[in-house]
């Protein structure tokens, strides 16, 4: 099972922390806020923000993905000033599910948001986000079993199966609660139309804005990423993100998602090309990662990865990401047709973790993780070992079997001795089982004198009889 | 800086060497514990550092720093340290045109010939200092990482070119040392990447390679460290030393063992 340490889902743990890290102290949980301005005050106004706690290792703020389940892979959350790359799948089914949660949990937060896309108006974008559970409706949804943890404390994860840590506190009806941590959306249904107005957002739709002039001189960056740059960088400068305007005193977090960086509407051609312009991405990530570092600021970038043609250009991204994503889901696929995904709908891959202030960080020790999305949920599971999987469908455990070793008697068995050849004696051992129950009492004709199970017949008179060997062969 | 690699490397802060090249190499898993051991250990051994920290934030360092016992901010402004900060100067570079020449230059050219601004400021940062009194013991240049470079629209040719007039200048002129870090991009081929790499092994004097385990992710073992000393001006009629080493990193310190050796498994 993973062992994630992560807080449970409230946030009310955010004072306790910054109270440990105060101006001139450098513990390790010393917050690091819009990283290039050095005041001491900063520390007081991040506390507030909504959406946000701090991590629990090294005191960096996190905002949520919008999906409890990433949180907890990656550490808790998505860390301020940083890049989440999404490699996307196949048809870009679930990575433009997972954009579309992104934004919304900004809209729930209350962030500001800045979408960026070359392929649907951000408009139209906005309108599709999924709608927020609501507290009464979760509670038809989930098993009374999972209500009952709603006095639990949130440090209980051995006893809980891994499971029922994705299903959040119960909480009293009413609206839904922004000081929650992370959300959970409903797919089917739309977020309220009062909920988007209410928002601030900012769009920017590359076909809308590849007319007017460029005032940078051309380096090798395309068109389309170099106006998407001018287009963030005057957000962030103008709405105070980074701190360095003095009119505006900024206390809320940007959220940029890009949809579909790198495909051919945006006038990138590595996705056509081998020898594409190759620079041109690359240098796109470095300067806009220059500008969330130094801003109140979170990316996500949805890439068609699978389509880039140079392999090479695909690893110089991972390294320029901070947190790398990959969907793989399972359509079109021979993946679909084994039985060991059949609930699945395909593997997230969690490729890159960024270590940030510190040497180590937070790896969940669970790698084959697999996503499906059931009626209204989104969910991350680990996919057991193949072979065990299929052993505890024949033989579930809790239930004794006879097992036949090599050159001797029958003996009764139990599920966790000689699982190897359980799998060879399937059909026997099934049959010799209802024999033990319903037959009489059987001869000796074997020469072994091996421990046998006690049968109804085994003592009579008051003597132990001897064990009889093999069974009667069945007609 | 660790102190069980600096038992390995058989170096303590005092005799630091002279004049040498350092490369770090990372392939398949994260060689940055490296650059934070060998930039807090010439701070430690009272050297100039020039950082040109291309990849990470300064507060980045400056935390990483505090753990294994230096304060950047403190060297920086002392004037031990000369920091390049390459994610807060791109976005000056890119968005302003600037009046003199930037060593980040090259990010607003469509074709950048070569790094000479980047080698000019190294030069400048690492001017031995004429008052007369005590200075640093020996400049020291260290590059966080040179891939990013090549990332950046630069040909593995202009990066192998400035290192070798960083080496004309810091190492044999001034005594210095340089350490740098590329990573090592595996079976993607990357061709300008393994051009730098090969073309910076057979210039450098130690090379420590990072690796992650072939056998794929272990809690307790974090990776394998290999250690190559080289001497690239003699011919080489004697077999270069090798060492061999698993890693794992831990809040404040690398733990270092023998392959197989993991106090987790013993």
């Amino acid at each position: 099972m993973a062992a994630v340490a992560t807080c449970g889902t409230g946030a009310g743990s955010t004072g306790s922390v910054v109270a440990a890290g105060s101006k001139n102290n450098v513990t390790s949980f010393q917050r690091r806020g819009p990283r290039a301005s050095g005041s001491d005050s900063s520390y007081s106004r991040l506390v507030s923000i909504a959406g946000t706690r701090p991590s629990v290792r090294n005191g960096q703020l996190l905002v949520s993905t919008g999906l409890p389940a990433l949180d907890q892979l990656l550490g808790g959350g998505l860390a301020v000033g940083t890049v989440l790359l999404i490699e996307e799948d196949k048809y870009n089914i679930y990575s433009s599910l997972l954009f579309k949660y992104f934004l919304a949990e900004g809209i729930i937060n209350g962030h500001t948001l800045l979408v960026a896309s070359a392929k649907e108006d951000p408009a139209d974008i906005l309108q599709e986000l999924p709608a927020p559970l609501l507290d009464d409706n979760v509670k038809k949804d989930f098993d009374e079993d999972a209500c009952n943890h709603k006095t639990a404390e949130s440090n209980i994860k051995m006893k809980i199966a891994w499971r029922y840590q994705l299903l959040p506190k119960m909480e009293q009806a009413g609206p839904v609660s922004s000081s929650r941590f992370g959300h959970y959306y409903d797919a089917s249904k739309k977020m309220p139309q009062e909920l988007i107005e209410a928002s601030k957002w900012h769009g920017f739709f590359f076909p809308e804005k590849s007319s007017s002039t460029l005032n940078i001189e051309p380096c090798s960056l395309t068109h389309g990423y170099i106006k998407l740059l001018q287009f963030i960088q005057n957000i962030i400068y103008e709405e105070g993100f980074d701190g360095s305007n003095p009119q505006k005193k900024q206390k809320n977090i940007l959220r940029i998602g890009i949809q579909n960086l790198g495909s051919p509407l945006w006038g990138d051609d590595i996705c056509c090309m081998e020898n594409g312009n190759s620079h041109s991405l690359t240098k796109f990530l470095y300067v806009l990662r220059g500008l969330l570092r130094n801003s109140l600021s979170a990316c996500m970038i949805t890439m068609p990865t699978h389509l880039i043609q140079n392999k090479a250009i695909i690893s110089r991204v991972t390294n320029l990401s901070d947190t790398v994503v990959g969907l793989e889901s399972f359509i079109g696929s021979e993946r679909e047709t084994n039985p060991l995904y059949k609930d699945y709908h395909g593997l997230i891959h969690i490729r890159q973790i960024p270590r940030l202030n510190n040497l180590i960080y937070d790896v969940s020790d669970v790698k084959d993780l697999a996503f499906k999305l059931k009626r209204k949920l989104f969910t991350i599971e680990w996919v057991q070992d193949n072979y065990l999987r299929q052993e505890r469908n024949i033989y579930p455990p809790g239930f004794s079997y006879l097992l036949k070793q090599k050159d001797s008697a029958w003996g009764e068995g139990s599920l966790q001795h000689s699982t190897f050849l359980m799998s060879f004696l399937a059909k026997e051992t099934a049959f010799a089982s209802r024999l033990v129950r319903h037959s009489e009492p059987l001869e000796q004709t074997g020469s072994g004198r091996a421990l046998q199970a006690a049968g109804p017949r085994l003592w009579r008179d008051g003597r132990r009889q001897e064990a009889p060997g093999l069974l009667v062969t069945p007609p | 800086m660790f102190p069980e690699l600096n038992n390995l490397l058989n170096t303590t802060p005092d005799r630091a060497e002279q004049g040498k090249l350092t490369l770090l190499c990372d392939a398949n898993t994260d060689g940055s514990f490296l650059v934070h051991h060998f930039l807090s250990f010439y701070l430690k051994a009272n050297c100039k550092v020039c950082f040109v920290a291309l990849i990470q934030s300064f507060s980045h360092y400056n935390i990483v720093g505090q753990k294994l016992g230096v304060s950047l901010t403190v060297a920086r402004e002392c004037g031990q340290l000369v920091f390049l900060e390459g994610l807060k100067s791109s976005v000056d570079v890119f968005f302003r045109a600037q009046a003199e020449p930037h060593p980040l230059q090259f990010l607003r050219e469509a074709n950048a010939e070569n790094l000479q601004p980047l080698y000019e400021f190294v030069r400048e940062a690492l001017k031995p200092v004429d008052d007369g009194e005590a200075a640093w013991r020996c400049p020291v240049l260290l590059v966080d990482d040179l891939s990013v470079l090549l990332s950046l629209g630069m040909g593995a040719v202009a990066v192998l070119d400035f290192i070798h007039y960083c080496r004309a200048t810091v190492c044999w002129e001034r005594k210095g040392n340089i350490v740098a870090l590329v990573h090592d991009s595996g079976d993607t081929e990357d061709e300008e990447n393994n051009i730098l790499l090969n073309g910076l092994s057979h210039q450098s004097h130690l090379i420590l390679r990072a690796e992650g385990l072939a056998t794929g992710f272990c809690r307790d073992v974090h990776g394998q460290l290999r250690i190559l000393w080289r001497t690239p001006s003699q011919p080489t009629t004697q077999r270069d030393r090798s060492l061999t080493y698993q890693y794992k990193i831990q809040d404040k310190s690398v733990s270092f063992f023998a392959k197989g050796m993991s106090p987790a498994v013993l």
